[in-house]
C-alpha cells in the first residue's frame, strides 16, 4: 500500500477493482464503511461477479476477466479528452513533459526492438532523451509531439467506449457512469482510493493492470495524498513481509536485487544500482544503495566482508534467470532439481496445473515438509480416489513431514499491507514435536556448517563465514533477529559535521537508514526496517493509537517501514511551493524552514520547495512516471493483451498481429502451452477466488470455518445453468485441457453473461479453498484446472482468467 | 440461562407476582443489525458457536451461501443470502443475520405451558431456561419469527439468548464484538434507534428512498432491530415478516380460552365427582366381562 489501512476512511471514493476487499479482508473493509458512514464516499466494484464488496457498493459494474487494462486504457482516454485531470499535479510530479527517444515505437500492440523468438524486447528505446548536460529533456509547453503525455494521449486514442464496451463486456453506459465518478476526484479536494489484490496480480498482465490503475491515480492527482494511493491489500498476514526481506528468488532484503550472471564485478553492479539524477537538484534516493548494501553485507558475513574482498561480494550467487515457482517445478519436472523443502507452502494447491506439479513431485528424491497442518503437498503421493488419483507405487519421493509451529505459537514481527512492522508475543507453546520455522531452519545451518567445516567444499566460505551470533546458535530467538535487521553500529560513529564528536557508540541500534554508511562501519539486514528496534528499543511493539490530527495517522502504533512514513510520497499532497492541496486533510506542509505535520516527511525534511525538488526521491527524475521507461517487460505503456487461454482467439485492439494476442513478453514453457486448451472445447472463461469463511487451504482443517462452508461449489450464471440443464445444489464437472473438478452448482444472479465483440461469453467462478485434507467435505483442488503461465514481469500464475467446459456431472 | 443480576418482569406459565425492585434504569437493551453494512461475512455466527460454545454438522452446500442452512439448536443465529432485482434492473445482494428478534410482547412466553422455561428480564432480553422445558414446541408455534428449535437430542428449545451471561456484566452479544464492519452495534434501545435514524439518512440520500427501522409494532417492537434499504418491502430479506404478530391460536389458548379451558377442567372434575356421589362407582358384571373376553378372542 501506498497508503494505509485507517487513511482509507479519508476517501471520497473508493474503486475495488481487481479485488473483493469485503470477501477477502473483511476486517480491514471496516475502512471503507467508515469512509462511506462518516465521510460520505461512494464506493465502485468492478468485478466479473457481484461480490460480497458489491453487496455494500454504491456502484457496480461486470467486466470479463482479464479486460481491465481496457477499462482503465478507457478511463485514461476519458481524462485525457475531457481535461479531467489534476494539472498542476500532473505538469509538475509526472514524467509527462519528458521527451522520448525518437526509435521508440508501437504498432500493431508491439513496441520496439521485439524479439519474436525470445518473446523479449531489447528495451534500448524505451527511454528519454538525454540533453547535452546529462539529464532529460523536457517541454513543461506539452507540445512536443514526443513528450509522454502526448504519447499517452495517442497510446490510449483506441481506448474509446465503445470498444471497453467491445473487449469487457461491460455496458458503455456503466462504463460513462464510473468514469465521471472517478474523474470526479481530479479536484484537489477530492481523493479516490484504488483497492486490488490478487484480481489484478494473476493474470498474464497482472503488473501492467496495476500499473493501469497508478496512471489513472496520478492523472487525477491521488498518490500521496491522504484519502488516496494505490492500496494492494496483501493476503497472508506476512506476505508483505516476505518481499521487503526479499524471499522472492531474485531479490536481497530491502528490495536490492541480487546480482545478474553478467555482473560479476562488485563495481559494475553497485554502480547500476547507484541511481544518479536525471533532472536537476533531484534527491534520487537510491544514490544511497552502497550504504544499504554494504549494510546487508556487514550483517552477514560480518567480519568476513571487508573492503578487500568488495564486502564478500563474490559469495552472493549471480542469478542467470528468475526462479519463480514456475520456473523451478519446470526444472523439477525435466528432473533438473531433485530435492525440495516446502517450508510454510503447500504448492500441490497453490501452484498452477496440479498435474504438473504432482508429476514434478514424483520425481523428487526428497520432499520436505514444514507445515502445522497435514497439507496436501505432504500426502501428493497417497492415492484419495478420483481427488487424487495417483499411483503410489510409481512414486519414488521420500516425504519428510516436520511439524511447525503456527503464528500464535511464536513471537516476532508480522508486517502488514500498510507496512506496519506489529509485533505479537506468543501465546502458548505448540503441540507435540512441532518446532519454529526458525528453530528448524537453524538446526539445517548449523549441521550443515559444521558438515562443510569437517569435509570442506567447493566453496564453503559463504556458509563457512555466516555470521551467526546467537545466543543458542540452533534457535536464533525473534528479538535478535529483529534487532539485526534493524541494525547498528560496529565502531563508533564519528559526526561526519563534527568528527571529534560520536553520534553512535560500537553496539548501540541505529535509529534509522540515514545512519547506515557504506564503509564497514554500520551493519543492517535490511535497510528499509532500520530504526524498527532503535536506540529506544522495540518500536515495532508500540501500541498507543492516539491520533491527534484525526485523520488516522497514529504514529505511535507498531512502526512502519520506511521511517515510520504512513503514506508514501507525501510530499505530493502539497502543491510545489508546499502548500497542503486539501486544507482539510493536511498530511505534511512547508512551515518556512521544514517539512512537518501529521506524518514523517516523504522528502528532504529541510528543503525548501523553490528548489524544485520533486516528491517521488526514489525515481531518479524526482517524479513519477507515466513512462516505465525499461522496468517493464512488455512495454511502457500498459497495453491490453488477452488471457493466455483467450475465448475470443484475437486481441480486438490490435486484431492483425497474432504475436500481440496475449502478452508477448511473457515466458512460457514449450509443454505448459501444449498444455492450453482453445475456446471451441472449452467455451467458458474461469476466474478463482477466495471466500470470507476460508483461508486459502487452512482452514479446512477446522471445524468453525468447515461449518460456515462446508463443501466445494462453483458458481455460474442461470443461463449457463439452463443451457447444461443444472438446478441449484446439483453436481457438475468443469473441465480444463489440464484436468477437472466435480463440485456443487451454485446458480446465481450475481454473474451475467456477458456479450464480448458481439459473442456471448459465461463465465465460471470457481472458489479455492478445499482439497482432499482437513474436516470440511472432500473436495478437488481447484488448481488442477489452472494454466502455468504467469505475468511477464513477475511470473505469478494467471488464475483469474482460464478457459473451462462445464456440464451436468 | 440462568441470570441473578437482572429482574425477571415476566416468566412463562406464572401468575406469581413478578420482581420489582431492580428496573433496568439505563434503559432496555437493543442489538440494531444495519443490513446495509453487512457483507455476510459470517463472523457473527462463528462468535456466537465459540461464545455458546456450539458447534453445529458440518453439512453441504445446497447451492446457496447459508450455511448451515436453517437454525438449529447448535445455530442460534445465520446469515441468510438473497438475491434481489430491483425494478431499476440492477441486483442487490440482501444478506441478514437472522436470529431471535427478542420482542416485547414474545409469542414464545405467551405460548409456553412449562413454569419459567420463557422468561424475559427488565432489560428487554426474552430467554429459554432448558432446564425448566418440557419440549412441547409450543414456543415454535407461538414465534412470528420461526426461531425457536427443538433439539433432537434433549428434546428442548434453544435460541440465542442476546448474549444475556455478557449483557448482565456489562458486555455487548459475542456477535456485536466480531463484526468487522460495525454491521451490528448493541445499546439502549432509544440509542439504537437514534443510530439507525442518522444511518437512514444517510441511505435516503444515496437514493434508497424507503430506507428505513424494522421495529415490528404488532410484537410491541423488538429488542432486535434491523436497517433496512427497503423497509417497505421487509419480506424481500428472506421473508422477514412484514406485520409480525402472534398467532391468534396462542392468543386464544393463553388468552380469551384460558378460563374456558380452566372452568372446562373444573367442570369435568366436578361432573365425575357428582357423578360418584349421585350414582356411585362404575361397576361390570358378568355379562359385561363375557362379551369382553369373545371381542378378545375374535379372530383379527
Amino acid at each position: 500500500m501506498t497508503n494505509h489501512w485507517v487513511d482509507i476512511k479519508n476517501a471520497d471514493l473508493v474503486l475495488i477493482m481487481g479485488g473483493n476487499a469485503a470477501e477477502a479482508h473483511p476486517c480491514g473493509f471496516k475502512w471503507v464503511i467508515e469512509a462511506k458512514v462518516h465521510n460520505k464516499a461512494k464506493l465502485i466494484v468492478v468485478d466479473p461477479r457481484f461480490t460480497r464488496s458489491a453487496s455494500v457498493a454504491d456502484y457496480y459494474a461486470p467486466i470479463r476477466p482479464g479486460t481491465d487494462i481496457v477499462f482503465l486504457g478507457g478511463l485514461i482516454n476519458y481524462l485525457l479528452l475531457n481535461d479531467k485531470i489534476q494539472r498542476d499535479y500532473v505538469i509538475n510530479y509526472t514524467d509527462c513533459s519528458f521527451i522520448v527517444k525518437e526509435e521508440f515505437a508501437f504498432t500493431e500492440g508491439i513496441y520496439s526492438g521485439y524479439n519474436a523468438a525470445k518473446h523479449s524486447y531489447d528495451k534500448s528505446s524505451w527511454d528519454y532523451e538525454l540533453g547535452t548536460d546529462g539529464y532529460v529533456k523536457a517541454d513543461p509547453t506539452l507540445a512536443h509531439p514526443r513528450c509522454v503525455y502526448n504519447l499517452m494521449k495517442q497510446h490510449y486514442a483506441r481506448y474509446v467506449p465503445e470498444m471497453v464496451e467491445r473487449v469487457c463486456g461491460t455496458p458503455k453506459d456503466k462504463v460513462l457512469h464510473i468514469w465521471e465518478m472517478i474523474a470526479s476526484t481530479a479536484t484537489p479536494t477530492r481523493a479516490m482510493t484504488i483497492m486490488y489484490a490478487l484480481g489484478w496480480t494473476q493474470h498474464s498482465t497482472g503488473s501492467q493492470m496495476i500499473r493501469t490503475g497508478a496512471m489513472v491515480q496520478l492523472l487525477l492527482g491521488n498518490i500521496g495524498v491522504s484519502g488516496g494511493g494505490m492500496n494492494a491489500l496483501r493476503g497472508h498476514s506476512n506476505i508483505q513481509g516476505l518481499t521487503d526481506l526479499g524471499l522472492l528468488s531474485n531479490q536481497l532484503p530491502g528490495y536490492i536485487t541480487l546480482p545478474l550472471e553478467a555482473e560479476q564485478e562488485y563495481a559494475k553492479y553497485i554502480a547500476a544500482r547507484t541511481l544518479k539524477p536525471l533532472r536537476p537538484n533531484q534527491l534520487s534516493y537510491w544514490q544511497n544503495a552502497p550504504k544499504f548494501f554494504v549494510s546487508f553485507m556487514k550483517a552477514w558475513w560480518g567480519d568476513a566482508a571487508t573492503a578487500q574482498n568488495n564486502w564478500a561480494y563474490d559469495y552472493l550467487p549471480k542469478v542467470d534467470k528468475l526462479y519463480d515457482i514456475l520456473q523451478v517445478y519446470e526444472l523439477m519436472h525435466q528432473g533438473k532439481i531433485n530435492g525440495y523443502i516446502a517450508q510454510g507452502f503447500n504448492p500441490l494447491a497453490s501452484a498452477p496445473n496440479k498435474a504438473k506439479t504432482s508429476a514434478a513431485f514424483s520425481k523428487l528424491k526428497f520432499l520436505v515438509i514444514m507445515d502445522p497442518l497435514a497439507t496436501e503437498t505432504s500426502e501428493f503421493w497417497r492415492n484419495y480416489g478420483e481427488l487424487n488419483a495417483v499411483d503410489s507405487s510409481k512414486i519414488p519421493t521420500e516425504v519428510f513431514r516436520l511439524p511447525t509451529t503456527c503464528f500464535a505459537e511464536e513471537s516476532g514481527t508480522l508486517v502488514n499491507s500498510a507496512r506496519w512492522l506489529q509485533w505479537h508475543w506468543k501465546g502458548g507453546n505448540p503441540p507435540g514435536e512441532a518446532r519454529s520455522d526458525l528453530e528448524i531452519m537453524a538446526g539445517i545451518f548449523t549441521r550443515m556448517r559444521a558438515m562443510y567445516a569437517k569435509d570442506g567444499g567447493a566453496f564453503p566460505d559463504p556458509i563457512l563465514n555466516l555470521a551467526w551470533k546467537y545466543a543458542r546458535p540452533e534457535s536464533p530467538s525473534a528479538e535478535e533477529l529483529a534487532k539485526e535487521y534493524s541494525g547498528n553500529a560496529l565502531k563508533d560513529l564519528a559526526d561526519p559535521k563534527d568528527p571529534s564528536k560520536t553520534t553512535r557508540k560500537a553496539g548501540e541500534q541505529l535509529a534509522g537508514f540515514a545512519e547506515l554508511r557504506d564503509d564497514g562501519s554500520t551493519q543492517s539486514g535490511c535497510w528499509i526496517f532500520c530504526g524498527a528496534w532503535g536506540p529506544n528499543g522495540n518500536l515495532t511493539a508500540r501500541r498507543d493509537n492516539s491520533d491527534p490530527t484525526g485523520i488516522g495517522q497514529t504514529l505511535n502504533w507498531a512502526w512502519a517501514w520506511p521511517a515510520n512514513r504512513r503514506i508514501l510520497y507525501n510530499r505530493a499532497s502539497c502543491d510545489p511551493a508546499g502548500k497542503p492541496y486539501n486544507p482539510r486533510r493536511k498530511v505534511i506542509g512547508w512551515n518556512g524552514s521544514a517539512w512537518v505535520g501529521a506524518d514523517v516527511p516523504d522528502f528532504k525534511a529541510d528543503e525548501d520547495p523553490a528548489g524544485g525538488m520533486g516528491p517521488f526521491i526514489m525515481n531518479p527524475e524526482g517524479v513519477a512516471r507515466f513512462f516505465a521507461r525499461d522496468n517493464m517487460a512488455e512495454g511502457p505503456f500498459p497495453e491490453h493483451y488477452e488471457p493466455f487461454e483467450t475465448p475470443l482467439g484475437y486481441n480486438p485492439l490490435n486484431p492483425k498481429q497474432p504475436q500481440a494476442t496475449s502478452n508477448p513478453a511473457a515466458r512460457v514453457f514449450p509443454h505448459d502451452r501444449e498444455a492450453f486448451g482453445k475456446a471451441a472445447e472449452f467455451p467458458h472463461v474461469a476466474t478463482t477466488y477466495r471466500l470470507t469463511e476460508h483461508f486459502h487451504y487452512w482452514t479446512k482443517h477446522v471445524r468453525l470455518n468447515s461449518i460456515i462452508q462446508p463443501q466445494q461449489f462453483v458458481e455460474i450464471d442461470e443461463a449457463l445453468a439452463k443451457e447444461i440443464g443444472i438446478a441449484t445444489g446439483e453436481r457438475v464437472k468443469v473441465s480444463s485441457n489440464r484436468g477437472y473438478i466435480k463440485a456443487v452448482a451454485m446458480v446465481t444472479k450475481r454473474i451475467r453473461p456477458l456479450t464480448v465483440d458481439g459473442k456471448v461469453l459465461h463465465t465460471v467462478g470457481v472458489p479455492i479453498h478445499w482439497g482432499f485434507m482437513g474436516v470440511a467435505k472432500p473436495g478437488f483442488l481447484a488448481n488442477t484446472l489452472t494454466p502455468s503461465v504467469g505475468d511477464a514481469n513477475t511470473q505469478t500464475p494467471e488464475f483469474k482468467a482460464f478457459l473451462v467446459k462445464v456440464e451436468k456431472a | 440461562m440462568a441470570l441473578q443480576s437482572l429482574d425477571i418482569v415476566r416468566r412463562s406459565a406464572t401468575t406469581l407476582p413478578e420482581p420489582e425492585a431492580r428496573g433496568a434504569h439505563t434503559g432496555q437493551v437493543a442489538k440494531l443489525i444495519d443490513t446495509t453494512k453487512c457483507i455476510g461475512c459470517k463472523a457473527c455466527q462463528v462468535a456466537c458457536m465459540e461464545w455458546n460454545d456450539l458447534r453445529d454438522d458440518i453439512g453441504t452446500c445446497t447451492g446457496h451461501y447459508d450455511n448451515p442452512h436453517d437454525l438449529s439448536e447448535y445455530s442460534w443465529t445465520l446469515m441468510r443470502f438473497t438475491e434481489y432485482e430491483n425494478p431499476k434492473g440492477d441486483l442487490e445482494w440482501l444478506i441478514r443475520k437472522d436470529g431471535c428478534m427478542h420482542c416485547e410482547d414474545p409469542g414464545c412466553l405467551k405460548a409456553c405451558p412449562s413454569p419459567g422455561a420463557i422468561v424475559q428480564y427488565a432489560n428487554g432480553i426474552v430467554d429459554f431456561q432448558e432446564e425448566n422445558c418440557i419440549g412441547c414446541g409450543y414456543c415454535v408455534t407461538g414465534c412470528p419469527f420461526d426461531v425457536p428449535r427443538i433439539s433432537k437430542k434433549d428434546k428442548k428449545a434453544y435460541k440465542c439468548t442476546l448474549c444475556s451471561d455478557r449483557v448482565a456484566v456489562g458486555l455487548e452479544p459475542a456477535c456485536v464484538k466480531a463484526c468487522p464492519t460495525g454491521a451490528i452495534v448493541f445499546g439502549t434501545k432509544d440509542d439504537m434507534k437514534q443510530h439507525a435514524a442518522e444511518r437512514i439518512e444517510d441511505l435516503k440520500e444515496r437514493g434508497f428512498d424507503q430506507a428505513g427501522l424494522y421495529d415490528p409494532a404488532g410484537v410491541g417492537g423488538t429488542h432486535v432491530m434491523y436497517v433496512l434499504h427497503h423497509a417497505d418491502q421487509p419480506m424481500l430479506y428472506s421473508d422477514l415478516p412484514e406485520k409480525p404478530k402472534i398467532s391468534p391460536m396462542v392468543g386464544l389458548w393463553k388468552g380469551a380460552a384460558k378460563p374456558f379451558a380452566l372452568f372446562a377442567i373444573v367442570a369435568t372434575a366436578a361432573v365425575g365427582f357428582l357423578h360418584y356421589i349421585g350414582i356411585g362407582p362404575n361397576e361390570t358384571d358378568e355379562a359385561d366381562e363375557e362379551a369382553a373376553r369373545r371381542e378378545l378372542e375374535k379372530p383379527p
